[in-house]
């Protein structure tokens, strides 16, 4: 994406710190983190265990706000929010992937999905139904609607926790080491969703500590000590999907 | 609410405290309720507006002294009552004898009552063969008598006893009346084994006194009562020659005043026992905090997960504070059917017992209070969680 200047930023770090107490001592985990991210990006952030990633995360997803500087998203200013602002904003702006998909258990792909919209009023019953089915269609999972989480394998989990991520529609998708508990196979899988999401127009942030990952996407950050180590555009960006074609059959499924 | 269904055992357990705190409220105050209804049925039975005279001061706390060793009631008290009465029907001096009863082979020992002759009025005892004795017969100190049922079976078996002659401590007295069966009263007292006779002849010729027991007034109506009681004090006091301050030498107690008084200890019973019900209902809101903080420590991911995707803190702590009342309420509804179920019971063997209203709309309210306030803690602890935190809970 080096033509970026004339696309809209959704995401805005200036010199952002966070220090944590810790007895008497004082960790600094982010030591002035400032980028950009447009609409449309595919960024993979990625960095040694303790490099950051984490609480830089937690900054872009508006749970944690900076002991210093400034984290504009969607052009709104975080800093300064209420907790129950920055929930609202989380609400409509942000769709988060976890690891360990974190579904509510004994309930269904649609209930989960929903989740979100029982949080905006502007939704009714029937509407949010609607969205998430949308999203689980989107996903591949429109088959699998009123299965319960219980009662489904790991790469269908996540697709849930995918279509959750996108069922408001949000500004940006925020992944931590979304593939992290799947299968090699699996993994492919969702990256090639991602891509498909990408190519969508979608701008997704993707935390992880494998570096294959970063050859799926249209730019990679480098942290290390809290620090932008590296930041760099992809301009030879893989397909997945060919390389899902490539896996040996059956190999670990 | 999935929550409630999900862990349906361990919501029934903590409701149990609600459902027993609520049955135990409920029935307590039904039998209040039904016990005061019997009692007042019972007193408004014991005839109209009766109001009690007794010789010797009223005391209050101490010890009573025997009545039967004053005498302050005479024959001149009883005359100025009724001559004087503006607020009182009937009245009836009392004179009271204990003794065997003879007729033939048989024999019963029973009390024999010497009254004027508005004392069946005054009871509203009724006659089922023959008739009561006449003023002629008070003056005359005649030797005749009205006998209850309980007398009739002992002494007469299936014979009509109206012209007959019993003997009552060795004097013979003739039969003129039968009265109606009145049963027993709710204290378990025989009201057919008496005998009702002249004042005058159980004074005379039984006990050789000059003094009545009591005297039995009734008040016009029960709104007079307390009019009758001046009336009768003014009249007692005046013929007493008791001076202004100085206390009566008799005291007056009214049928009105019983029932208030036996209303109120109902009242306090009562009270006192639903009191003690409803400690049990705190000890279950306690344990409705206490299966509720539980479920907020092991749904930290879930609540997490729904503040990460922008439940505030009031949308968490409403969603515990819905689970607590759900879980009281239900309790409550489930106490109440509980409730009624052992009024039924109660009622089936004999206990008198009627829920009141307005205590099914207190168990609610104080469900609700219960949901609301034990649920609190717990509501307020879910929604003060970090998400970060919260969602990498395990
Ligand atoms: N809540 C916290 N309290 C204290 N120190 C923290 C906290 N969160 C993170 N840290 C510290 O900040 C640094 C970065 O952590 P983190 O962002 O979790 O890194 P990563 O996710 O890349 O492994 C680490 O040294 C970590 O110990
Ligand atoms: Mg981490």
């Amino acid at each position: 994406m080096n033509n970026g200047q004339e696309k809209k930023v959704v995401i805005e770090l200036q010199d952002v710190r966070r220090d944590f107490k810790v007895g008497d001592e004082v960790v600094h985990a982010l030591r002035g983190v400032s980028f950009k991210i447009y609409e449309g990006e595919f960024v993979t952030i990625m960095g040694t265990s303790g490099s950051g990633k984490s609480t830089l995360l937690n900054q872009l997803g508006c749970l944690d706000t900076p002991t210093k500087g400034e984290y504009y998203l969607d052009g709104v200013a975080v800093r300064t929010m209420s907790k129950s602002q920055r929930a609202k904003l989380r609400n409509r702006k942000i769709g988060f992937v976890f690891q360990n998909y974190n579904l509510l258990a004994k309930t269904t792909a649609v209930d989960n999905v929903a989740l979100p919209l029982m949080y905006n009023s502007k939704y009714n019953a029937r509407e949010r139904r609607e969205a998430a089915i949308e999203a689980l269609k989107a996903v591949g999972l429109g088959d699998r609607l009123e299965h319960k989480s219980n009662q489904m394998s790991g790469g269908q989990m996540q697709r849930v926790a995918i279509a959750r991520a996108l069922v408001n529609d949000p500004a940006v998708i925020l992944a931590d080491e979304a593939t992290g508990n799947l299968d090699t196979r699996t993994s492919f899988e969702m990256l090639v969703l991602f891509q498909k999401l990408h190519k969508e127009g979608r701008t997704i942030i993707f935390v992880t500590h494998n570096p294959d990952i970063a050859k799926y996407s249209s730019r990679n950050i480098m942290l290390r000590d809290g620090k932008i180590r590296e930041d760099v555009v992809n301009t030879n960006i893989q397909s997945a999907a060919d390389a899902l074609a490539a896996l040996p059959v059956n190999q670990d499924d | 609410m999935t929550a409630i269904a999900n862990n349906a055992f361990r919501s029934f357990l903590s409701m149990l405290g609600i459902i027993i705190g609520v049955a135990a409220v409920i029935i307590m105050m039904a039998i209040g309720q039904g016990s005061k209804q019997s009692i007042r049925a019972e007193i408004s039975k014991m005839g109209t507006n009766i109001i009690n005279i007794r010789p010797g001061a009223r005391q209050r706390g101490g010890v009573r002294l025997d009545p039967s060793a004053m005498q302050t009631l005479k024959v001149e008290d009883y005359e100025a009552i009724v001559n004087n009465k503006k607020y009182v029907t009937y009245v009836s001096p009392e004179v009271t004898a204990s003794g065997q009863c003879i007729f033939g082979a048989n024999n019963t020992s029973t009390t024999m009552y010497g009254e004027s002759l508005e004392y069946l009025d005054i009871k509203q005892w009724e006659l089922k063969d023959g008739d009561c004795f006449t003023d002629d017969d008070i003056r005359k100190g005649a030797k005749v008598c009205v006998i209850g049922q309980t007398i009739v079976e002992e002494l007469f078996s299936n014979t009509n006893p109206v012209g007959k002659n019993i003997r009552f401590k060795s004097i013979p007295f003739k039969v003129i009346g039968v009265l109606k069966e009145k049963g027993e009263n709710s204290w378990g007292m025989d009201q057919d084994n008496v005998i009702v006779a002249p004042y005058t002849t159980v004074m005379k010729r039984l006990n050789a006194q000059t003094y009545f027991s009591s005297i039995t007034c009734s008040a016009i109506t029960e709104e007079m009562t307390d009019n009758a009681i001046d009336e009768l004090t003014a009249v007692l006091r005046e013929n007493h020659k008791i001076r202004e301050g100085a206390d009566d030498d008799f005291s007056i107690n009214s049928q009105a005043e019983m029932m208030d008084t036996m209303s109120s200890t109902m009242d306090t019973i009562t009270v006192i026992l639903v009191v003690a019900a409803a400690f049990s209902l705190l000890v279950a809101g306690i344990g409705i905090m206490n299966i509720m903080l539980v479920s907020v420590t092991e749904r930290t991911k879930e609540i997490g997960l729904r503040m990460s995707v922008g439940a505030r803190g009031i949308d968490i702590s409403n969603q515990f504070l819905i689970e607590s009342i759900m879980i009281s309420l239900t309790g409550g509804i489930l106490g109440i059917l509980l409730g009624w179920l052992l009024t039924l019971a109660a009622n089936a063997i004999g206990l008198p017992a009627s829920i009141p209203a307005w205590s099914i709309l207190v168990s609610f309210a104080v469900c609700t209070v219960i949901g609301v306030g034990f649920g609190y803690f717990p509501a307020k602890k879910a929604a003060s969680l970090d998400p970060i935190e919260a969602i990498r809970y395990e």
